[in-house]
């Protein structure tokens, strides 16, 4: 149980890096695809800031998530709601 | 708190009320979507700056922004004031919007208003539907009895789907039994759909007038416990927060993607990639989803037995391994390309159409159109060519029209690429595709019958409706809502695969699988009354 609680821990490492390369690829995707000439989906810059606005705090809660694995935080879940009060 | 007592018959009727319902909200947000070629040409014309903003905001700021902000607000207020009330509220308000977006006169009736009042009416089905879901889980959840959980919550499950299976019926019911003119009209049939929707709404509003509070919350209410501030309890108490990032990374986020794939992705699929008629391409749909919804049941059935978290993740899984193959049956069963090079195999049914049009656009544009329908090996398509002369300022490769002698030429230039459509695959083909359909809507059922328990049992019965809803929705409509935006991003950058944008859906059910499997525990909670 020891092994597998440190190989989760390691693994938060992964969503730590994970998270901020997913917001610079949505911003290089942006980068390259906005064209005020287009008329696809991927062209239209307002669609491209809904989708980062909305992706950067999903992705800051995989850093946190990522975080809180690492530091050992799911190491145990709680069995009962009063754990959660704590 | 005590175990809940409800009887059988009881418990029923508030799975039925419950599920009709949400049903019938899926079915109001799903409607939209599906006819939004003919919304967009009535509310949204092209070439008006400000009416496409509008239109994209109607279809990405619903699904994206409005729908997460729905779980908060009407998660907060069932966590305040009662699950009861606030799932009729959410009613109340998507069944207005949707009967009113069918009311609205069009573009050229009543100019930029058109436009801005579907936008405010979809915004409110967004939001509508943001805070349904939440509500109509827990309320079943806190009714079911220990043991019984994921087997009754699984009926909510199969409203999400069984909502599409309605909205595909209808459209197609009202579309195959009126002219496209008339379908597409100002005043037409594409806004049957939305009308009806206030007939399903009245009755499901009339049962749930009837229902009572969940005994959980009732109890909690009357002891005096219930949350003070539950988006505060929720988002910024580390304990819950951290149950809430794992429920959205663990499991919901890729339930959403398989979810979106194997039914929306799937339908679109057939539809433009691999040309399937309209008719055929929706029976695919309807059949595969008949087949497949009493699996939710199955699942959550089978769920209350050995635990959820397998089920899901082998949901996951099932998408992950066998997505490429199947769409890439979908392909390859279905290349015309590939059919047409030898000639002599195929069979020149009718001349359906061979049209030297004399249509004049701006006064000196010719359109000739050649249209030819063919049969292989029992399959039925069209080949269309189409060349657009321009006779102005040399900007043609054929010479000027007088040139060749004639007012108008009779023949297509031999570089011209047919367009091929309508195709109308043989039966084999047929039962084969609604098989393949069938299966992925089979890892939707292992995905998403057991969630709704699984996300009930994470959360304590006072923050239960805030905790569970807003990951759900940035799961379901965000992840899953991506899933045709991220695979065009896909496909015009690495246009040389053309399943690449399966690469969305399959990344994100691996990460999902991957920290479900490391993270999640399987031990179902009997005890939610705390």
């Amino acid at each position: 149980m020891k092994k597998f609680n440190a190989f989760k821990r390691y693994f938060g490492l992964l969503f730590l890096i994970l998270a901020p390369l997913v917001i610079y690829e949505l911003v290089a995707g942006a980068v390259a695809n906005i064209d005020s000439a287009g008329k696809k989906d991927i062209n239209n810059p307002v669609i491209w800031i809904i989708i980062i606005t909305i992706f950067t705090p999903i992705a800051a809660g995989l850093v946190i998530f990522g975080w809180y694995a690492f530091r050992g935080e799911y190491d145990h879940l709680p069995w009962k709601s009063k754990e959660l009060d704590n | 708190m005590n175990e809940t007592k409800t009887g059988g018959w009881a418990i029923r009727k508030i799975i039925a009320a419950s599920s009709v319902g949400t049903m019938i909200e899926w079915y109001d947000f799903y409607i939209f979507g599906m006819l939004a070629k003919t919304i967009s040409t009535q509310f949204f014309p092209e070439g008006n700056p400000t009416a496409a903003l509008l239109s994209t905001l109607a279809v990405f700021a619903a699904g994206f922004i409005v729908r997460p902000f729905g779980a908060l607000v009407f998660g907060r207020i069932g966590d305040l004031v009662g699950r009861k009330y606030t799932f009729l509220l959410t009613l109340v308000i998507m069944g207005v919007s949707t009967f009113l977006i069918g009311c609205v006169p069009n573009y050229k009736s009543i100019g930029i208003a058109a436009p801005i009042l579907v936008l405010i009416l979809r915004l409110l089905q967004g939001l509508a539907l943001g805070g349904e879901y939440g509500g109509a889980a827990t309320y079943v959840a806190e009714h079911a009895p220990i043991g019984k959980r994921g087997f009754y919550t699984s009926w909510i499950q199969t409203t999400a789907t069984l909502g599409l299976f309605i909205a595909l019926g209808v459209i197609m019911l009202v579309k195959l039994n009126m002219p496209d003119a008339q379908f597409s009209a100002e005043w037409g049939g594409w806004r049957y759909p939305f009308w009806i929707s206030i007939l399903l709404v009245g009755i499901s509003i009339y049962i749930r007038l009837k229902m009572k509070e969940s005994p959980l919350y009732a109890e909690l209410k009357a002891a005096g416990k219930t949350s003070v501030n539950p988006i505060t309890e929720s988002f910024r108490h580390k304990a819950n927060f951290k149950m809430v990032l794992l429920a959205l990374f663990g499991a919901v986020m890729g339930q959403g993607v398989i979810w979106y794939t194997g039914q929306f992705y799937a339908q679109n699929f057939l539809e433009t990639k691999c040309n399937i008629e309209f008719e055929q391409s929706r029976t695919i749909m309807l059949w595969a989803i008949a087949f497949a919804t009493p699996f939710f049941i199955f699942w959550g059935w089978l769920s209350d037995k050995i635990g959820r978290k397998w089920i899901m993740m082998a949901g996951l899984l099932g998408g992950i391994i066998f997505y490429r193959p199947i769409f890439g049956i979908f392909l390859t069963d279905t290349n015309v390309k590939e059919w047409v090079i030898d000639e002599s195999k195929i069979a020149s049914l009718n001349v359906v159409k061979i049209i030297n049009s004399d249509t004049l656009v701006n006064g000196d544009t010719v359109v000739l159109h050649k249209k030819k329908r063919w049969e292989y090996s029992g399959n039925h398509f069209s080949e269309e060519k189409y060349d657009t002369l321009t006779t102005t300022g040399g900007r043609t490769k054929y010479p000027p029209l007088n040139a060749l002698g004639q007012d108008k030429p009779s023949a297509l230039r031999p570089d011209i690429k047919p367009v091929f459509s309508g195709l109308s695959i043989n039966s084999a083909s047929y039962w084969k595709f609604i098989f393949l359909v069938f299966v992925m809507i089979l890892f939707v059922t292992m995905a998403y019958g057991p969630v709704a328990a699984f996300l009930v049992e994470l959360f304590p019965t006072k923050i239960r409706y805030t905790s569970m809803s807003l990951p759900y929705h940035i799961g379901n409509g965000i992840f899953g809502g991506l899933v045709p935006f991220i695979g065009l991003l896909l496909t015009t950058t690495y246009p040389v695969d053309p399943l690449v944008g399966l690469w969305y859906p399959i990344g994100v059910a691996a990460l999902c699988f991957v920290i479900g499997s490391l993270y999640l525990r399987n031990k179902i909670d009997r005890n939610i009354y705390d």
